[in-house]
């Protein structure tokens, strides 16, 4: 039975299907929703993509969605439910365990209770800082009210779960020793072994989705590039996307041509950047520093090209913000195409290095079923046998036309990941060349004219699936926007690739997933 | 077994001559926009979504700590970009350099207080062979306890405030604060609202700004360099 079918099937008292065609809509009464979200799942293999709330009048309308379906025919699913404001909505997380991390959030920005949700409160909103009861993303919240005694920063005190004699917790973070991003780790272990790790986010928090609310798009564009800057295009392009669904603009064949090759640099960039953390987390200087060469001359190659090194400013609403002159677009090409090989023999190399295999192989593993379990996206995911990627599931942009090769392995160890970021980042440069080869002439921009709307955009950013949904109202006012982020996915799933292991892997394991914190925190 | 360190060896120095010599390779720095004069200035300053932009009677003045780069002045009918990046400048309160036996070595505590990335993906490379920080007897290090400086980054959210106080109170005099990035200097586009403080002098003392979404190595370098009394300071404001 197809998707199709099936939704036509469960139509009656509690769901209403309200569109069937060019993506799936259906509405149904809270107390519906467990159900039909865990038979989308569980029967008819969809993945659950991102949950968004909005505050409207006394009520809060809740939009779950999914996409799945067979073959070519895969759809964008929304199923949404409307409840009054303190009223309890069931939760899906025990039965889509994807969800967990949507719904605490939900909790603790609108005060919604999801009954039956084991875990809310202190997620988001650190209760060392806020007290209980604030939501901020409630329509009547106002963003620019800064908060009175400030940083005060109560203690926090983590619970246990190790009871062992000599058993202790080892925070990690959030000022780290190293470089690496705001957040905190608690490492609960008898002596050596890590046998309970609490992930605790969101140090980062900078309400990017709240101070976009009575924005007009150009000014959100800029947040939705800047709040997770090294995967800043494909951000900024889903986001425009969104707008784009809004107005049914149609983008030149030339924009979509070089949105689709830039992306594939930031991939290209942000997977070396990846590679030479991994190479340092494991003391392989050399090879770090090559990573990192590397990195730096694809930054150099963005700035010399687009003006800006990390991509910022060229993508907007309708195509691109100007076009790119011929001679850069000359360099992309010429570089880009040098890039594959010496990425083959960097691989070698380090495949030919023992020591390195050591710390990776059989490290933090991720099975296939913990990945499907916790809905683990982007090369995280396609490292634990998940071909979940939305350049092929959901083409956008010229994917539809130019496909990747997927990169597709099933231990789901440190090493298996390593190998799909250098399959990925050879095949982003391969299909740059192949775009810039097949470019058409034309515009680069069409009006994007405001209308009153909804819409989703998403894109397969570097790390994983991100999905922007915006509503737009008519005077082309942002009311509400929501990033379901590929950081936020997979942090989730994080601790469950420590648990068992030593102390001196947690770097390298960390390095092996290749998430930005900004990206989750927002 | 890769023979990792000959390999290394034989790709020989990789790093640039800055600042013995100029650095001009395309791309190492994303520009910034100028002033231009009334006479000369067709642009539009209402472009600019940020205020870095400000039309005065004699044309059109620069606040390079606002700006974020998005590039919506350059090109056509915009303002001159200069492809510069010595942009590191002493804030109003600011304490100087550091004492002259800091000269030939100083340490760098970094600490990340709600970048978006791009900052922190910067900041990483400043002691990657391209750029070498080492080369200055400038180091990063693990511990507030052995810094001289402290790097910061990001527009300071509620949750970071309390560990950025912590993490300056723990640092032993002479000590400096060198903040990067349009978000840690005022906020950036994050600005203040009830998740961000927007900008660090509002929590702790600041000495040098390095403007820039993000600032690219060679600044952030630059502004270490002041720090440690080893470079002039560029001015932020540019005025037609």
């Amino acid at each position: 039975m197809t998707l199709k079918d099936f939704i036509s099937r469960i139509a009656g008292p509690e769901v209403r299907v309200l569109q069937s065609e060019a993506g799936i809509r259906l509405e149904s009464t809270p107390a519906a929703v467990p159900a039909l979200a865990a038979r989308l799942v569980e029967e008819k293999g969809c993945e659950f993509a991102t949950l968004v709330v909005e505050h409207q009048g006394d009520d809060f309308e809740l939009h779950y969605f999914f996409h799945g379906g067979e073959g070519n025919a895969t759809h964008v699913v929304q199923l949404t439910t409307r409840v009054a404001v303190g009223d309890q909505v069931p939760a899906i997380s025990d039965r889509v365990h994807a969800a967990d991390w949507d719904e605490r959030e939900a909790e603790d920005l609108f005060e919604i209770h999801f009954a039956g949700h084991p875990f809310l409160g202190d997620f988001v909103l650190h209760d060392t800082e806020w007290r209980e009861g604030v939501a901020p993303l409630r329509h009547d919240f106002d963003p620019r009210q800064q908060r009175p005694n400030g940083g005060r920063g109560g203690t926090w005190v983590p619970r246990r779960v190790l009871d062992e004699p000599g058993s202790l917790v080892f925070p990690v973070g959030p000022v780290w020793g190293g470089d690496s991003e705001a957040g905190l780790w608690l490492l609960e272990t008898p002596g050596e072994e890590i046998r309970q790790a609490h992930t605790r986010l969101f140090y980062k928090h900078r309400g990017v989705e709240k101070i976009a609310e009575g924005q007009y798009p150009e000014s959100a564009l800029l947040l939705a590039e800047r709040f997770s800057g090294n995967s800043a295009f494909g951000h900024g392009l889903a986001f425009c996307q969104a707008l784009e669904s809004i107005s049914g603009t149609a983008v030149p064949p030339r924009a979509l041509l070089v949105r689709t090759a830039l992306a594939e640099l930031e991939r290209l960039r942000y997977h070396a950047a990846v590679i030479a953390e991994i190479a340092g987390s494991t003391a392989l200087a050399v090879a770090k520093a090559w990573g990192q060469e590397l990195e730096e001359e694809l930054l150099r190659l963005s700035g010399e090209v687009c003006g800006h090194r990390y991509l910022f400013g060229v993508v907007a609403p309708g195509g691109l913000a100007r076009d790119l002159d011929a001679g850069g677009l000359a360099r992309l090409r010429s570089v880009t195409a040098a890039v594959t090989e010496r990425l083959d023999r960097f691989e070698h190399l380090l495949e030919r290095s023992s020591s390195f295999l050591d710390r990776l192989e059989e490290m933090g593993t991720i099975t296939p079923e913990l990945a499907r379990s916790y809905g683990v996206v982007g090369p995280v995911g396609r490292a634990s046998g998940s071909s979940m990627d939305l350049r092929t599931r959901l083409p956008y942009a010229a994917y539809p036309d130019f496909t990747p090769r997927p990169a597709l392995e099933t231990e789901g160890d440190g090493y298996a990941r390593l190998r799909v970021y250098f399959h990925e980042a050879r095949e982003a440069a391969i299909l740059v060349a192949a775009l810039l080869d097949n470019l058409p002439e034309g515009p680069v921009r069409a009006a994007c004219e405001p209308l009153a709307g909804a819409g989703l955009g998403w894109v397969e950013a570097p790390a994983g699936s991100a999905f922007h949904w915006l509503r737009v109202d008519e005077k082309g006012v942002i009311r509400r926007w929501r990033a379901g982020t590929p950081g936020f996915r997979n942090w989730h799933a994080f601790h469950r690739a420590v648990e068992g292991a030593a102390f001196q892997d947690f770097p390298i394991i960390l390095a092996s997933f290749g998430l930005s914190v900004a990206e989750n925190d927002r | 077994m890769a023979d990792w360190v000959l390999k290394g060896l034989a790709r020989g120095i990789r790093t640039t001559g800055w600042p013995a010599r100029v650095e001009e390779t395309p791309g190492v720095t994303p520009g910034r926009p100028g002033a231009v004069s009334r006479d000369d200035s067709p642009a539009d300053v209402g472009v600019c979504p940020t205020h870095a932009l400000e039309q005065s009677a004699r044309g059109i003045a620069v606040d390079f700590g606002r700006c974020v780069h998005c590039q919506r002045c350059r090109g056509e009918g915009g303002v001159p970009w200069q492809d510069d990046f010595e942009w590191a400048d002493w804030s109003t309160q600011s304490r100087g350099p550091l004492p002259a036996s800091f000269r030939r070595s100083i340490n760098v505590r970094y600490l990340d207080a709600g970048s978006c990335g791009g900052c922190m993906g910067e900041a990483r490379l400043i002691d990657a062979p391209s750029y070498n920080l080492h080369r200055f007897g400038i180091f990063l290090t693990a511990t507030p306890r052995d810094a001289d400086v402290l790097l910061v980054a990001g527009p300071v959210t509620e949750a970071m405030r309390t560990p950025l106080r912590l993490t300056y109170e723990a640092m032993p005099e002479p000590r400096r604060v060198v903040v990067m990035g349009v978000c840690a200097i005022n906020g950036g586009v994050f600005g203040q609202s009830y998740a961000c403080v927007g900008g660090v002098d509002a929590v702790i003392p600041v000495d040098i700004l390095v403007p820039g979404c993000p600032p690219p190595p060679l600044a952030i370098i630059h502004g270490l360099l002041l720090a440690a009394g080893r470079a002039e300071a560029a001015s932020l404001e540019r005025a037609p």
